[in-house]
């Protein structure tokens, strides 16, 4: 886990400074600092699960394990990128690891996910579907719209809320009357709530592990609330310190799971500096090569622009 | 429902109008568009469009009748809608008599059975062009007839339009058999045996208009004629200059540009010129502009250049390329104003190596000055006989408005303008 | 051959898709237990139960998606909104999901899913129910749009719409439910983006789709009385256009009117008068008229709103701007 979380860190990092330098256009949402969420969430899920989420999609795509090589070629808009440089940061699909997207409109992927859902359910399979989302996510209508129906339906699906406490540069508190306590939020449609410390890996892969069981024997929907913060700004064009004072930044770094896990690791005598030294350089290498393998990736045809339009 | 055709108005400043000859008959089917008939201001003859469509159910003013704008001249409606009943009221605007007479009595007739309210009045009618497939000189076509016309090298111009509009289609080009043109008959003058082309000429709808309208110019104002010699030299040598200088902008001043600022100028200057004969009184006009007479294929058109008095010459150069581009069609088509409202025009028959010419007034304009070509002469000048470019300029006057010295005055300032071409900048 | 109604058509097309296919499911507000707004689904949750026949919320965002959902997961929904109107609703869903899923996933993911909606107007349901989006939809890339004018081409076109593997927009015209037409009992189906010359002729071609073809059908008759005879194309569907066919009708006639029963302004045959003067401006004889609903929110009166809908005079008179008669 700790290898996973210093690769989405260093992709993050890496794309940040492809960024600066052209080679990534459009708009660029990092993890960088979420990493304990999506790597607890993702990996106690079975291949056959599936997985939607939102725009800032890096981290959970290499968390299921998609090819770095081709996420960074798709970042860089390249043919052999996972969509063939057709979707971009933000729309990240692997249908072939039931991995269905990033989707750029907030909220949106909330249907979606109920849709999938709602064919295991159809198939009778004991697949479970997570979908994750903001806090932001929260005040759109496809939200209480889809876990009305998740609700009512009794559909095999996680709704993973990724409370980052910041829509954008809206403080959850700004846009929401209770503020960053969801708690209660399912109370209207009774939809069992968990709670758990995202910037606690293992926190949450023990409670998402304990939430896939039940849905998956259950077959009803759960919701689980992890508290997180991305120490970026919402994309590479926020510096991230209009909205949010210094202090609060400071103070969520210094939870910062890329030192507490290891340091958690090596107090209990699981790893030792050495081992993790060697998982870093290991790291490096797998992103050198992604983009070498993206830099050096042809650009699509002119002609593909009219292909995978219709079936 | 029915609709009233009114006497349109032509032009801001048009209070009545004849009707010269209706194009459909009693009974005829009208689609909005169709030209119902000619009607003939004081300035020219236009064709009124149909605004609604339907059966014109009767004709109420008839060929040849003269009427005040807003009269009524016809019904048009559904064949069983009752036409109101105002046959009195028809009789006295026949004779032209007062309008208000003609509203009282239309009221009058509805008085007794209240009728659907009529529809509101026409919008002011848009400016009708003079024949039925010109509009602002460009021939109205469809595609389709234009490529087939293309393929049986016919002259567009001279097919009938009897489409929606007067547009011409398709069928109008297959039914075209094409008719001897004023051309040259192509028979070589040597060939032991000629043989002439004596058959007769249908004239379009513009070519009768043209006919009607020189007629009654050369009747109703009476032309006198005042020519002059213009020593063009300096102008040209001016001209030369200003179009280097011109040239990167684009713009390039021809020497009817000249003419015509050198002809506003005059005016400017002898103001009377710049106005209408009318019963007892000359009445003058805010703006001078100056009609150009154009040779369309179809025959002769003289739009106007509008309000030349606060035209530089390069705006003068601008407008009539303008001007002249959308007379053929190009870029738009020509204003109700520029078709109508010329105070004084000019015509040029340089290009075709005419020395003097004489031209017809353009009524109801106070006059005409005709061009022939630069050519070098030999003439006297400085007591020595040197060659000049020579210009002959010939004024046609209505004597109604100012006597021969007067026209003489006139040529003659423009003549100086032209010989001292830097007035025309300054 | 039965003569049967629009309605029983869609009904006829759906039953034999749920029995034929384990894949396809129904879904929509008041489908099942109520039998659907225009009772086209009437009797089907007792029959075939309520996992192919689902009731939903009133929640057009949601079951929509959730139809994409169930659709990029391998099965084949057919979502019923009641009016085309409510697509509003769903917008985001069918623009940004339905149709762009395959495109910006790479060609990896399909969206096999059929949003059948009763659309149009005349029926004073006011401006918030009359309204034909199908017109909208049909310029997205990645959809298909149908629009059937008789029970012939609904059960044929609504065969080839679930069998698509991409996602099609079904306008159903409320005004044709009951319209009735001959059907064979052997299977057929019709092609998307194929229109049909439903009545031939030289002098005029009259293209519509949907409940327009009726229309364009009383504007030939009265045509046919001053000797216009009218070549009349149904487009079947308005994504993609069969421009092939109805250029080839221009070709022959050199006349074209156009008629949406949609708003003139945006609508789809603004679209279409433009693509065939691009591809047969030399064949035309005079302008590409086009006809349609008057350009403003539907109005609730009945005399209103009768005068904003297109009538076949209103052809009549276009016809009359490119041809004389």
């Amino acid at each position: 886990m700790y290898r996973l979380m210093l690769l989405i860190r260093r992709f993050e990092e890496t794309c940040g400074q492809h960024y600066s330098l052209g080679n990534i256009r459009g708009f660029l949402h990092l993890y960088i600092g979420q990493e304990a969420t999506g790597i607890g969430a993702i990996t106690p899920l079975e291949a056959r699960d599936y997985i939607v989420t939102h725009y800032r999609d890096h981290g959970h795509a290499l968390a299921r394990g998609l090819d770095t090589n081709r996420i960074m070629a798709e970042m860089f808009g390249k043919r052999t990128g996972l969509s063939k440089g057709k979707g971009g940061s933000m729309h990240i699909f692997d249908a072939a690891k039931h991995f269905m997207g990033g989707h750029a409109i907030v909220g949106a992927q909330l249907p979606l996910a109920a849709g999938i859902a709602l064919a295991q359910q159809y198939l009778e399979t004991d697949v479970v579907t997570m979908v994750f989302f903001g806090d932001g996510a929260t005040n759109q209508g496809t939200f209480h719209e889809t876990l009305n129906l998740a609700s009512v339906w009794q559909l095999p699906i996680i709704f993973f809320m990724e409370n980052n406490l910041y829509g954008m540069g809206s403080a959850v508190g700004r846009v929401r009357l209770q503020g960053a306590d969801f708690s209660d939020a399912m109370g209207a449609y009774d939809i069992h709530t968990v709670s758990v410390d995202g910037m606690d890996v293992v926190a949450v892969r023990e409670a998402t592990q304990a939430a896939i069981d039940k849905v998956r024997a259950q077959r009803s929907p759960i919701f689980i609330e992890a508290r997180t913060f991305r120490f970026v700004g919402h994309s590479f064009a926020d510096p991230g310190d209009q909205y949010r004072e210094r202090s609060e930044v400071d103070l969520w770094r210094r939870r910062d799971p890329l030192v507490s896990y290891p340091n958690r690791l090596i107090e209990y005598g699981l790893a030792t500096q050495s081992d993790l030294d060697d998982l870093a350089q290991d790291v490096d290498a797998e992103i050198a090569a992604a983009v070498d393998f993206a830099s050096n990736s042809p650009e699509p045809e002119l002609s593909e622009a009219f292909d995978d339009v219709y079936a | 429902m029915i609709h009233e055709v009114t006497m349109p108005a032509m032009g801001a400043d048009m209070t009545e109008g004849t009707v010269v000859k209706w194009l459909k008959n009693e009974g005829d089917d009208v689609a909005r568009g169709d030209k119902l008939a000619e009607i003939e201001t004081d300035k020219t003859v236009v064709e009124m469009e149909a605004y609604n469509a339907g059966i014109l159910r009767k004709i109420v003013l008839g060929d040849g009748s003269k009427a005040p704008v807003g009269s009524l001249l016809a019904y048009i409606g559904d064949a069983d809608d009752a036409l109101p009943d105002t046959e009195d009221a028809h009789s006295e605007a026949q004779i032209g008599e007062s309008v208000e007479a003609e509203v009282d009595l239309v009221l009058e007739a509805v008085e007794p059975e209240p009728q659907p309210e009529p529809e509101p009045a026409a919008p002011v009618p848009v400016a009708a062009p003079a024949a039925p497939t010109v509009e602002g000189g460009r021939v109205k076509s469809s595609p389709l007839a234009r490529r087939l016309a293309m393929e049986k090298g016919y002259d567009l111009a001279a097919v009938p339009g009897t489409g929606p509009g007067g547009r011409i289609t398709r069928d109008d080009v297959l039914s075209f058999t094409p008719a001897p043109a004023f051309a040259p008959s192509g028979v070589a003058a040597a060939a032991a045996t000629v043989s002439v082309d004596g058959s007769d000429i249908e004239l379009t709808t513009m070519r009768q208009a043209i006919a009607r309208v020189t007629v009654r110019s050369k009747t109703e104002a009476p032309h006198y004629y005042v020519t002059s010699g213009v020593d063009m030299t300096e102008a040209m040598s001016f001209r030369a200059q200003l179009n280097a200088e011109l040239a990167e902008s684009g713009v390039r001043v021809s020497v009817n540009d000249m003419i015509i600022k050198a002809l506003a100028m005059a005016i400017v200057k002898y103001p009377k010129w710049n106005t209408t004969f009318h019963e007892d009184r000359l009445e003058g006009h805010d703006s001078i502009n100056i009609g150009v007479a154009i040779a369309l294929e179809a025959g002769l058109i003289v739009p106007a250049l509008i309000g030349v008095q606060n035209m530089s010459l390069v705006d003068v150069a601008n407008a009539s390329k303008d001007l002249g581009a959308r007379a053929r069609g190009e870029g738009g088509s020509l204003t109700q104003e520029e078709l109508t409202a010329g105070t004084f025009s000019t015509s040029n028959l340089g290009m075709f190596g005419t020395d003097t010419f004489a031209a017809i007034i353009v009524p109801p304009q106070a006059g005409i000055l005709a061009v022939g070509a630069v050519k070098p002469t030999p003439v006297v000048h400085d007591e020595e006989i040197v060659v000049r470019q020579m210009m002959n300029a010939t004024i046609s006057a209505d004597h109604r408005v100012g006597d021969g010295a007067e026209a003489a005055i006139l040529l003659n300032e423009v003549k100086d303008n032209l010989e001292r071409p830097l007035r025309l900048i300054l | 051959m039965a003569e049967i109604t629009i309605r029983e058509a869609i009904t006829l097309g759906l039953a034999e898709a749920i029995e034929t296919d384990e894949s396809v499911f129904i879904m929509g507000e008041d489908i099942g237990e109520y039998g659907g707004a225009y009772s086209v689904t009437k009797g089907f949750l007792q029959k075939y139960g309520d996992k192919r026949i689902k009731d939903t919320p009133i929640s057009e965002a949601a079951f929509v998606g959730a139809g994409i959902g169930a659709a990029a997961a391998g099965l084949r929904p057919v979502v019923e909104l009641m009016s085309m109107s409510f697509s509003l609703v769903a917008f985001d869903q069918i623009v940004n999901m339905a149709a762009n899923l395959r495109y910006m996933s790479g060609g990896q993911i399909k969206v096999p899913m059929v949003i059948r909606a009763p659309t149009g107007a005349g029926v004073q349901l006011g401006a918030t129910h009359s309204q034909s989006f199908e017109t909208w939809l049909a310029e997205v890339p990645g959809m298909y749009c149908a629009c059937p004018s008789n029970p012939y081409d609904a059960l044929g076109l609504l065969r080839s719409s679930i069998k698509s593997d991409n996602p099609v927009i079904f306008a159903e015209h409320s005004h044709l439910y009951g319209s009735r037409g001959d059907v064979p009992q052997d299977y057929f189906d019709i092609p998307l983006g194929k229109a049909k010359v439903t009545q031939s002729g030289d002098d005029l071609t009259l293209v519509s789709y949907g409940y327009g073809v009726h229309i364009m059908q009383q504007a030939a008759e009265q045509m046919s009385q001053h000797g216009v005879t009218s070549e009349i194309i149904d487009l079947r569907s308005l994504s993609p256009i069969d421009y092939d066919t109805l250029v080839a009708s221009v070709q022959k006639t050199g006349r074209v009117v156009m008629l949406d029963t949609a708003r003139r302004t945006g609508g789809m045959m603004s679209e279409i008068v433009s693509e065939v003067q691009e591809r047969a401006m030399d064949w035309l004889d005079g302008p590409v008229m086009r006809v349609g609903s008057k350009d403003v929110p539907w109005p609730y009166n009945r005399v209103l709103e009768q005068d904003i809908l297109p009538t076949a005079d209103d052809v009549v008179e276009a016809a009359r701007q490119v041809i004389k008669f």
